[in-house]
């Protein structure tokens, strides 16, 4: 069997397993050491618990991380796994990708590591479109040296090293990526095991740069950045889950939903005043990356309207692949010798 | 392809007119406007004189910018050729001929020709504006500033404008034609084949072959120039070298530097990855790699330094040959992951190519200032082993063997090239690729640990100190590696102090314990009671001066460090069985700095950082002052 029957294009050339897989055979024998009540720690159980679903032998699946709190994950992977520097996950996973088609590769990057210092490598590797999966843990702090705000942190944020308050504007994490025109891009709460699994599965689906946002409580330092996304009452108004091929609606009787409005921007509306015919259906196949940017923009930072599941997946050919066909074009049609090579067009030659 | 005797004749054939006087040697320095092709011009002949046989070493001279003003001095680009009958090290201190395209060409260079010297002149250049641009008040074409040279006034624009009448081409285009007027001329004067060029030509321009017979015929006019004026009283013969026997071919360092790496590539059965960022003078490693795809070469060009070595690393990961690029400043941004190479004991080829520094510094001119920073630019205790070539074609089994040292004890390896190196070239006897060392790595495949159940990835060969290598596929060998310290075996993450220590001295001890040659030293008399050491690309000029310093009748010793760490095995007790030992450097004494820090030997430390190769003569002057000193004391 390969990924193909399975109907996992984006695992094409991962062998596969028959042998029944459980999370805990993706459990691995270190102690697991994020402070207690981490967020982390219900994202790496929806990963294990996910994994076996796909079938993969676990040697073909490869972990990669930057630094941070959440980059400490290989570690806690019974598969391959690289613990690298601070923002370079991408980078280092893009040659592991290219070199290694049979390879199903993730990477685990925090909103400091993927958007401060990694923040180049990330728009670059999502615009080739590598065949990499990147969970971005956003607890929208710096959580590994002991909590200064982060690129992701709402502005004015008073944290150790912004006593006054923090003076940046914050990305988008979603924005940024359909900016450099990923051709995935999902989001979920640590706290929706549900939800979770249903964009990691989607992405490991998609053939290409998938990137999925993550929001992750860090109870240390940023305690409940994410609680009115968790809260019952305020939730239900600020959630907007998408299902591809459904009318975006939303709140607790569905009496909001998403519409057109403006220059190909959106917002939310009351279906009560617009009709439910108004509502746009989802399409997260559209070709057009502002389709899903104006999803991503249907409030600032502040989670007033928060989207979850996939924004965007679309097909477009890989970095990777594109690579590997040149190299097996050159292989087919080109005479690799190498004493003729060397020897170039102009020799002479000297007689003893 | 011809040979030495039967790529002699020139082109016509026809018997001359000129007198023919015999020369050992002969250096020509062909300057001009960065838009005069001079470049070209300086590569066609030196590809004539390595068809013909002559041994040779070449030393381009261009400005950083594409285009600088025309006509300016920072505007000039120059490119120099040494061709002799025997072995020569260095494309020369001065060159015996001058080609000067234009009054900046002149200016710039003319204090390089010594008294007696050949100047060929194109006139037509030599217009007011032109002249006041560069700051000669009056024509030195028409003072007695030349006097001292034997000066051909040529105007070559003219001429080869004339014998392009007939073409069709435009004034412009024929005018840009004249650096191949330029050479048929040099040609001539030479009695060099000329086959080859027109051959070049018509394949150069196949896609415009109006612009490629312009060019052949613009050659033939420089040629047939010299042979019908009679301006020119006297050709010159430089015969074809000696050299070993074998099949030769005329190779820059970057080239050889490529090919060594899909030589690596092929005797170790790996793919390579190439992760990599242009910068000058190492774009070139990459441009040649790209074309070599069907070795199994792929080249990545990243979005910086760091995500070329990143790539690169990760593929090593994956079990290919991870290469990376740069020069200095690339070098400088990429710390951080050779780090985590030292770290994760990982096969990676680091290659700087080295140029002027600090910053940005002087782009296409060279140096070896990057010493200290390939040996100590990282953070902790982070040793890597350096290889650094002494010529361009040395640079193919420089590659070869860095590689080798990366692949056998999992580790970064630092190659220091420089751009004297990797723009220059010199014939390179062509090896068979059946002689190649077997470069073939061992993967682990079965579970190591003690007790025979797992895969402990810092478990060490113990006599390389190489730590077992699985790459990812391997069933049942799944493991962690990264940037944090490292239990001793088992791999896991460790804080233990004496694990710590213990970590810190075996990464070290594993570069120190990698066998290296021998240090040869050369001292024909066997009496000499100086040495002199260098390492690098300053081999030629050094090996150049102590040929004249023994011409003269003194004794000197000759040796040169390829491998900079570790450093061979007898380095002390060669240095310390000598009087003096001079080490001469284009940086600030780092060599000297290392040597005197671990032999305690206190070295003579020459340096020199212009931007530009040493000259034989000046070290012969420093090398026969110490010489005489010591001999007297
Ligand atoms: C080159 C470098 N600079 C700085 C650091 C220090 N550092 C480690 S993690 C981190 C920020 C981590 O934040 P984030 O990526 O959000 O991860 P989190 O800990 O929140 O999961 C910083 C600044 C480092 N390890 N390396
Ligand atoms: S500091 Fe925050 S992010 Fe880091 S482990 Fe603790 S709770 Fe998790
Ligand atoms: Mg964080």
């Amino acid at each position: 069997m390969t990924t193909i029957d399975l109907g996992l294009p984006g695992l094409a050339g991962v062998p596969t397993t028959d042998e029944p897989q459980k999370a805990k055979d993706y459990k691995s024998d270190q102690e697991v050491r994020w402070c207690p009540g981490c967020g982390d720690y219900v994202v790496l159980n929806a990963v294990q618990s996910f994994l076996p679903s796909l079938g993969l032998r676990r040697e073909n699946i490869v972990f990669i991380s930057g630094i941070g709190c959440s980059s400490r994950f290989p570690y806690y992977m019974n598969t391959y796994g690289m613990h690298s520097i601070h923002g370079r996950a991408p980078a280092i996973a893009t040659g592991l990708a290219t070199a290694r088609p049979d390879l199903s590769v993730w990477v685990v990057t925090g909103d400091g590591d993927a958007l401060s210092i990694g923040g180049n490598h990330l728009i670059h590797t999502l615009r080739r479109n590598v065949n990499l999966k990147i969970l971005l843990f956003n607890n929208r702090i710096y959580g590994l040296t002991k909590g200064q705000y982060s690129p992701t942190s709402e502005p004015g944020k008073v944290t150790k090293s912004t006593p006054m308050g923090s003076l940046d504007y914050p990305f988008n994490p979603v924005s940024l990526a359909l900016g450099a025109e990923a051709t995935f891009v999902g989001r979920a709460l640590d706290s929706d095991r549900a939800g979770l699994t249903e964009v990691l599965r989607q992405a490991a689906e998609h053939r290409g740069s998938a990137l999925v946002e993550i929001y992750q409580n860090c109870p240390i330092f940023n305690d409940g950045a994410f609680d009115v996304l968790k809260e019952a009452g305020e939730a239900e108004r600020r959630l907007i889950p998408l299902e591809h091929g459904k009318p975006i609606r939303f709140g607790a009787e569905g009496e909001y939903g998403v519409i057109r409005s403006g220059f190909g921007s959106l917002a939310v509306a009351k279906v009560s005043e617009v009709g439910a015919d108004a509502l746009v259906v989802h399409d997260s196949h559209t070709e057009d990356p502002s389709y899903a940017f104006a999803l991503s923009r249907l409030s600032t930072q502040d989670l007033s309207h928060t989207v979850t599941g996939v924004f965007r997946s679309v097909s477009r050919p890989t970095y990777d692949d594109q690579a590997r066909a040149q190299v097996d074009d050159a292989k087919a049609t080109r005479p690799a010798d190498l004493d003729t090579l060397l020897r170039g067009k102009d020799t002479w030659t000297v007689i003893a | 392809m011809s040979t030495g005797v039967d790529g002699g004749t020139a082109a016509t054939g026809t018997p001359r007119a000129a007198a023919v006087t015999k020369l050992d040697r002969v250096v020509i320095r062909f300057a001009g406007d960065s838009g005069d092709g001079m470049q070209l011009t300086g590569d066609r002949f030196t590809s004539e004189a390595a068809a013909f046989g002559n041994d040779l070493s070449t030393m381009p001279n261009f400005p950083a910018e594409i285009r600088a003003p025309q006509g300016t001095i920072p505007g000039v680009s120059s490119f120099q050729v040494h061709f002799a009958d025997y072995d020569i090290l260095t494309p020369g201190d001065r060159p015996d001929v001058l080609v000067a395209m234009n009054p900046a060409a002149l200016k710039a260079n003319i204090a390089d020709l010594p008294a007696g010297g050949t100047l060929i002149v194109n006139t037509d250049e030599f217009v007011k504006r032109n002249l006041t641009k560069v700051g000669y008040a009056v024509n030195p074409l028409e003072d007695d500033s030349l006097a001292a040279y034997q000066v051909h006034q040529v105007a070559m624009a003219t001429i080869t404008q004339g014998a392009l009448a007939d073409t069709g081409l435009g004034k412009k285009d024929a005018e840009r034609c004249k650096n191949m007027f330029a050479l048929g001329l040099l040609s001539w004067m030479y009695h060099r084949p000329t086959e080859g060029t027109e051959r070049f030509l018509r394949e150069k321009f196949a896609k415009k072959p109006d612009i490629a017979e312009a060019n052949v015929l613009a050659f033939r006019a420089g040629f047939y120039y010299g042979e019908t004026t009679e301006a020119f009283a006297v050709t010159y013969e430089v015969a074809p070298a000696k050299l070993a026997p074998g099949t030769y071919r005329q190779i820059t360092g970057n080239t050889a530097l490529a090919y060594g790496i899909v030589a690596a590539a092929q005797q170790s059965k790996l793919p390579v990855l190439l992760g990599t960022y242009p910068i000058t003078p190492a774009s070139d490693i990459l441009h040649e790699l790209s074309k070599y795809k069907q070795f199994g070469i792929t080249t990545f060009q990243a979005e910086d330094e760091i995500a070329g070595i990143c790539a690169a690393l990760g593929a090593s990961y994956g079990g290919a040959l991870g290469v990376t690029s740069t020069s200095g400043p690339g070098v400088a941004l990429k710390s951080e992951t050779i780090g985590l190479g030292v770290m994760t004991e990982l096969p990676l080829l680091v290659i700087d190519v080295q140029r002027g520094g600090p910053s940005t510094g002087l782009p296409t001119k060279t140096e070896q200032a990057d010493l200290l920073q390939a040996m100590f630019g990282r953070n902790g205790e982070s040793p890597v082993p350096i290889v650094a070539p002494q010529s361009p074609a040395d640079c193919f089994a420089a590659a070869i063997e860095a590689t080798h040292i990366a692949l056998k004890y999992r580790t970064p390896v630092l190659l220091l090239s420089d751009g004297a190196v990797a723009n220059g070239s010199e014939p390179w006897l062509i090896p068979d690729a059946a002689d190649l060392p077997d470069l073939t790595v061992e993967f682990a495949t079965e579970p190591n640990s003690p007790d025979g159940s797992t895969f402990w990835p810092y478990l060490r060969d113990p006599e390389t100190l190489a730590r077992a290598w699985a790459v990812p596929g391997t069933p049942g060998l799944q493991h962690r590696i990264g940037g944090l310290e490292k239990a001793d075996g088992t791999g896991n993450i460790s804080y233990e102090p004496d694990n710590h220590d213990r970590m810190v001295r075996l990464r070290q001890a594993k570069i120190d314990n990698i066998p290296v040659p021998d240090l040869a030293v050369d001292d024909p008399t066997g009496k000499a009671r100086v040495l002199v050491l260098g390492w690098g690309s300053s081999y030629g000029p050094i090996g150049a001066a102590c040929r004249r310093v023994r011409k003269l009748g003194h004794s000197v010793a000759q040796a040169h460090l390829r491998n900079l760490n570790p450093f061979p095995a007898n380095l002390g007790d060669v240095l310390r069985s000598y009087d003096k030992v001079v080490v001469p450097e284009m940086n600030l004494g780092q060599l000297a700095l290392l040597l005197r820090g671990k032999y305690l030997v206190d070295v003579v430390s020459y340096t020199k950082v212009a931007g530009l190769p040493f000259k034989a003569e000046e070290l012969q002057n420093v090398l026969t002052d110490i010489v005489k000193g010591v001999d007297a004391g």
